[in-house]
């Protein structure tokens, strides 16, 4: 009789897991970096390799970065909310483009366009491992000193869009930097 | 009104459930007969409360009843009437009732063909299924109510997410239910086998043609629901590991395995145990797929809306349902005790293999799936598991079944000897080897070590099989053939063609990004692609933009392709309509990007994809195999109780 409980016994150990994973949030992940200084890069932008931007570059302004890469399927559907959020023009929208060819991402905004005011190349993931970046894509906030205030995981819809992302930028617009 | 009555459908249905599960089950268990011949009325009269509950459902979809909250969510006065329709099951609450009446339909299909199976069983089964109707009716009134009223109603509907206004997804997510739901049956007789203590070859017999059937189905809805992610998510991809993918597909292999197993059950009156678990996984992988889509435990492309509450109840549904089936597995399966031996070159052995390898890819499937919820729950991190480790698990576990797939059904039952075996396919195993690099070399262009492989198997699957077929029409002629053995041909074919498919569209498909201005041309694959601009277009809920691409090969017209890009008005979402030229060995895809600059240039992605129809023709060809299968004679023999005589019928396998 032991052994065909075996079944059983798996299944209860599912179940247990399955309990546990009710009382978890799959898309969210607690980010250490929140409330930090956003960790520094030098990177190359994407369509002027020569030209190098950097995170203390962007001081004094609210900006958005999003990690994405052409590789990453929820990238795709992400990016007509990441165009929409960019059309709104609260905040430039900056692209991490993560542990990609250039000349696949290229393609990839050549074909759904570009929202981006610049795309830095992280070819080894090098930032992205500073960043804290679980996965693609993530979208952080930075404010006007710098420091992160938002990250969400995964790709972002108009519902966080609108009720998180927008009032979180017009508020840090008002701040003073 | 409707709406109420919908609502009050739903709870008689609840009620009268519950009479065919507890009635029944009881005068089973103290042998009262009056209370076993409730059993099929309580059935019949439960389906008829669902489907009113349903038809009021659809009403208010029908009339715009807005003051409906579902309706409000996922409707709208300018969808197309058609789409009014698969609305219904548009989302998480309607699709649940659609879940119900297909529940109610299987269980009213069993008291009509079950003419053959003693009352006291049948009693059984169906208090089993009544349980499940149960507990589904009560999530839906707990927890997802589609009736709930909005107050005050909506002026106008929110409309349904454009992706799911299409008819491959009017057709899918039934046809996956009925497959699903399907495999209640095998399930419902195990259970009720094993609570009468007959677990014999009648069991086995009995829900051999039901398991065919929802087979059947669950491939039609798998591969529907394939179809319909390759023209309209645009990507002009056909599969992406994605959870909820997996959740359809991990029962199906299952399923297959049990198909596979039943027979030796069915055949040879053994391995009775461990197709009876089969039949339980089964079902509890399809219950399990229904909890990670509906509760929110896994991140996905496609999943429901989610709600703690409605994951919990589930899982406690889960929980009761598998757990217990387990439970009374443990109890009844130490009974059970198997005389019939088979030595090691038989076809038992070939089969069990089969099993093996079909049970060890269902786990490796499920485990990649539900690995990043384990993680998490240990708290050890966030991750998520990709394409890449799906495909380096599954090939390697298909292809030695691929080969075994070839030898098996040449394979004697009980007892084989390789001596008998070799002559049969030494030339077949030759042929495939030799034609395998021929067809990638000489039709197919660059030489590729993957396509040679991939041709091997499909030319070796193709080759065994028909010649288990001449092995047995021969001297006999082909009038002799059950169905059943065609169902086994057919789906062994479907399985080559399916191989055909995979292989060179994955190996040899090209594609290109362009940018092309009105009157630009590019050649792909030998074929000749003229943008000739685009039009503007109103659709009866979206606007957008059609552009006109004139297709020619060596001068000759070959089709005129009209790709959109869509904006649904109230959703505001873009929507990318992609145009195909589907033929039998090639597909031309065109997705029409951005507009660049001002003068009519248009960014355009083009895909020549050889062979891709092949995947799903083989799909195809494996569910015609299932319907021969499921309809063959001794079936409808026991279904029609015709006369005792036993006919005699040859048969090799199945």
């Amino acid at each position: 009789m032991k052994r065909y409980l075996i079944p059983f016994a798996i299944f209860v150990v599912l179940v247990v897991f399955l309990a546990i994973g009710l009382k978890l949030d799959p898309t969210y992940i607690p980010s250490p970096f929140i409330g930090k200084p956003a960790p520094e890069f030098n990177l190359p932008d994407l369509h002027n390799p020569d030209q190098r931007l950097k995170a203390s570059d962007l001081k004094g302004q609210v900006w958005l970065l999003n990690v994405w890469a052409s590789w990453c399927t929820a990238c795709r559907a992400e990016h007509p909310v990441i165009q929409r959020l960019a059309a709104m023009n609260i905040a430039p929208v900056y692209g991490l483009n993560y542990k990609d060819k250039p000349e696949d991402a290229k393609k990839w905004l050549r074909e759904l366009g570009d929202p981006y005011k610049a795309n830095l190349v992280d070819r080894n993931g090098d930032v992205g491992i500073d960043w804290g970046v679980y996965g693609v894509p993530e979208t952080f906030v930075i404010d006007k000193k710098g420091i992160i205030r938002y990250k969400y995981i995964g790709p972002i819809n108009n519902r966080v869009v609108d009720d998180e992302i927008v009032p979180l930028l017009r508020k840090l617009n008002a701040e003073v930097g | 009104m409707i709406p109420e009555i919908g609502q009050f459908a739903l709870i008689l249905g609840m009620v009268f459930a519950l009479v065919q599960t507890v009635v029944p089950l009881a005068g089973a268990h103290f042998g009262i007969a009056s209370w076993v011949a409730v059993a099929k009325p309580a059935a019949r009269v439960q389906l008829l409360f669902v489907a009113i509950s349903f038809i009021a459902l659809s009403w208010s979809f029908l009339t715009h009843d807005f003051s409906v909250k579902y309706v409000a969510v996922n409707s709208n006065t300018a969808l197309p009437t058609f789409y009014l329709l698969s609305a219904v099951w548009g989302a998480h609450e309607g699709s649940l009732v659609l879940w119900a009446l297909v529940l109610s339909i299987w269980t009213t299909s069993v008291t009509v063909f079950s003419r053959s199976i003693p009352p006291v069983t049948l009693a059984r089964v169906l208090g089993v299924m009544g349980f499940i109707s149960v507990g589904f009716i009560l999530f839906i009134l707990v927890t997802s109510n589609p009736f709930e009223r909005l107050v005050p109603a909506a002026m106008e509907g929110r409309d349904l997410n454009p992706l799911l206004q299409d008819i491959g997804l009017i057709l899918h997510p039934p046809l996956l239910y009925m497959g699903y739901v399907g495999f209640v049956v095998p399930f419902s007789f195990a259970i009720a086998a094993m609570l009468g203590g007959h677990l014999d070859a009648a069991w086995a017999r009995w829900s051999r043609p039901w398991t065919h059937v929802a087979w059947v189905f669950l491939t039609l809805g798998i591969l529907l629901g394939s179809w319909w992610a390759y023209y309209e998510l645009g990507w002009g991809g056909w599969w992406f590991w994605d959870p909820v993918e997996n959740s359809s597909f991990i029962p199906w292999l299952v399923g297959t395995a049990l198909m596979h197993s039943l027979a030796v059950t069915e055949k040879r009156g053994t391995f009775k145990a461990w197709t009876v678990l089969l039949a339980i996984f089964t079902f509890s992988l399809s219950l399990l797929g229904t909890f990670l889509v509906r509760s929110g435990v896994l991140t996905s492309v496609h999943a429901f809306a989610s709600d703690p509450a409605r994951g919990t109840f589930i899982l406690i549904f889960l929980a009761v349902v598998v757990g217990g089936s387990l439970l009374i597995y443990s109890w009844r399966a130490s009974q059970i005790r198997s005389y019939v031996h088979f030595d090691l070159l038989s076809r038992e052995t070939g089969l069990l293999l089969n099993n093996v390898f079909f049970v060890v890819a269902a786990i490796s499937i499920l485990l990649g799936t539900l690995y990043p919820l384990i993680v998490d729950a240990l708290g050890i991190g966030k991750i998520s598991v990709g394409p890449p480790y799906f495909n380096s698990v599954f090939l390697p576990l298909m292809v030695p079944m691929v080969i075994l797939l070839g030898i098996g059904p040449l394979l004697r039952w009980k007892r084989d000897s390789f001596s008998r075996i070799w002559p049969k396919i030494w030339l077949i195993a030759v042929i495939s080897l030799v034609v395998g690099p021929l067809i990638p070399l000489l039709a197919m262009g660059p030489y590729e070590i993957r396509a040679t492989f991939g041709m091997m198997l499909a030319i070796w699957v193709l080759g065994a099989t028909l010649k288990s077929l001449f092995e047995q029409t021969r001297g006999r002629g082909f009038a002799t053939v059950s169905r059943s053995f065609w169902g086994m041909i057919l789906g062994h074919i479907g399985v080559a063609v399916f191989i055909v498919g995979i292989t060179l569209t994955s190996v040899y498909s090209t594609e290109k990004d362009l940018r092309l201005d009105p009157g630009d041309s590019y050649e792909l694959a030998g074929f000749k692609f003229q943008f000739d601009g685009t039009t503007k277009i109103i659709g009866k809920n979206y606007s957008g933009t059609k552009a006109k691409l004139t297709v020619t090969k060596n001068g000759k017209y070959i089709a005129t392709m009209e790709p959109e890009k869509r904006n649904y008005r109230v959703q505001k979402q873009p929507l990318t309509e992609a145009a195909i030229d589907a033929g039998l060995f090639r597909d031309l895809f065109v997705a029409l990007g951005e507009p660049l600059g001002s003068k009519g240039a248009w960014s355009v992605r083009i895909y020549h994809k050889p062979f891709l129809r092949w995947i799903w023709l083989g799909a195809l060809i494996m569910a015609l195999g299932g319907l021969f299968a499921a309809s063959d004679r001794r079936y409808r023999k026991l279904a029609g109780r015709a006369k005792k005589q036993r006919a005699v019928t040859i048969e090799a396998v199945s």
